[in-house]
């Protein structure tokens, strides 16, 4: 049960070529869109893109304001646009504060800045406890939050669609902007995660 | 409508098991099922998700989510009259149980209007509103879950105006209105102690929404009158 994927795939794969066969029979999609669509999101739209975002919002406080004030448009500067990043809103972990995104009704995620959500994201065990048990669900993935922090879960339940801009952990401060980029984990900017600094 | 997609606050699904090193696509018709459904398959976000919401609920529980994407697609194909049920059933592998192919249950919304809301209405609320979620039962789509519904929160932000998803999914007009981020208190969606810091953020359209008692100073419509 659950959401795990099925091991079995020939139902699905030929349910697929059926519909993908129909359309393109009725010249209503053309295989090489539909190619260029997976490819885009198998190689270029990931969590990459978000972890640009965070790692300049740490190190700019210019670009930090304007992403917390219209998170569409601060995206938009470094080129990262696309379906389900049409309204987009950055919302800051701090010492009392942390923040937890779901989509409880399906799977909504900011695709443009984070890319397709992993299974757990859209398990239904992640979708039914994290708003009634955020602090639970955070000690399934090993995070201990002290009791006086204050939880916040964004239920994506319209079309916004949340990153989460995780704490700069404490080390890091001579670290450049790409390596920055390499330690901020998708998990952390949907909430369920810290940065950690590298080891030395 | 009250669906088994509607899952905020319930139990037995036990832990959340996060996969090591996770592909985008754990197969390549997921990625095929991904590309074709966002290509036009479906007129609006809405009617996509309504059409995911209409997969008979034990099947529901029983498929990935790309498979419940693939049912949502061949049902709107079918409901658009792209293609007929007898036309995805010729092309299949004769293993596959023909019952599993747009088996859909009927959707039950708003019926088909022209969109005459050209002007979208003025904001009733503030931010700092206090206001409560209706108790509704829509037999449609909707976008307020059951677990917020009567349950008192305050208003935290203004995002502007969005379709409403309870019409457009059922190409009964787009009418559209002010979307709010409402906060409520982990007490009052669960009857957590005082003083447990835990808050959830939803966003809920103007129709779901009625002022508590008392709060006509933020309620701009019940002012004017």
């Amino acid at each position: 049960m659950s959401d795990h994927h099925n091991t079995d795939h020939s139902g699905p794969a030929a349910r697929v070529k059926a519909l993908e066969a129909i359309l393109a029979e009725k010249g209503l999609i053309d295989s090489a869109s539909i190619d260029a669509i997976v490819d885009a999101y198998e190689t270029r739209v990931g969590p990459r893109n978000g972890a640009r975002v965070v790692a300049k919002a740490w190190i700019a406080p210019a670009y930090r304001r304007r992403l917390l004030a219209d998170a569409t448009k601060a995206v938009a500067e470094l080129d990262f646009a696309g379906p389900e990043g049409g309204h987009l809103v950055a919302v800051e972990n701090t010492d009392r504060v942390h923040n937890l995104v779901v989509c409880t009704l399906c799977s909504c995620y900011p695709w443009p800045v984070l890319g397709l959500p992993p299974v757990w994201y859209k398990s239904f065990a992640y979708r039914s406890r994290a708003v009634s048990d955020p602090r639970g669900v955070l000690a399934d993935f090993g995070l201990k939050l002290k009791p006086e922090v204050e939880v916040r879960v964004w239920d994506s339940s319209a079309e916004i669609r949340y990153l989460v801009i995780p704490q700069r952990p404490k080390g890091t401060e001579k670290m450049s902007e790409d390596e920055l980029v390499a330690i901020v984990t998708r998990d952390s900017m949907v909430g369920v995660a810290k940065v950690e600094a590298p080891r030395r | 409508m009250n669906g088994i997609h509607d899952m905020g606050g319930m139990d037995g699904f036990g832990p959340v098991v996060p996969e090591q090193n996770e592909p985008v696509f754990h197969a390549a018709w997921e990625g095929r099922t991904y590309a074709l459904a966002t290509s036009g398959v479906a007129t609006s976000a809405d009617e996509f998700r309504h059409a995911i919401e209409r997969i008979p609920p034990a099947r529901y529980l029983a498929s990935s989510y790309y498979e419940r994407w693939l049912a949502a697609a061949e049902t709107l194909l079918v409901e658009h009259r792209l293609a007929t049920r007898a036309e995805l059933l010729a092309k299949q592998d004769p293993s596959i149980d023909p019952n599993l192919i747009a088996n859909a249950i009927p959707a039950r919304g708003p019926a088909p209007v022209k969109d005459k809301s050209a002007k979208p209405r003025r904001a009733r609320f503030t931010k700092g509103a206090r206001v409560r979620a209706r108790n509704i039962n829509p037999t449609g789509h909707t976008r307020l879950p059951r677990y917020v519904r009567g349950k008192a929160g305050v208003v935290a932000r203004d995002w502007g105006v969005f379709v409403f998803p309870d019409t457009n999914a059922h190409h009964a007009g787009a009418k559209r209105q002010h979307c709010y981020s409402v906060v409520f208190d982990a007490r009052e969606l669960w009857g957590k102690p005082p003083g447990t810091r835990e808050r959830v953020y939803i966003d809920l359209w103007e129709d779901y929404l009625e002022p508590v008692a008392g709060n006509a100073k933020s309620d701009k419509r019940r002012k004017r009158k």
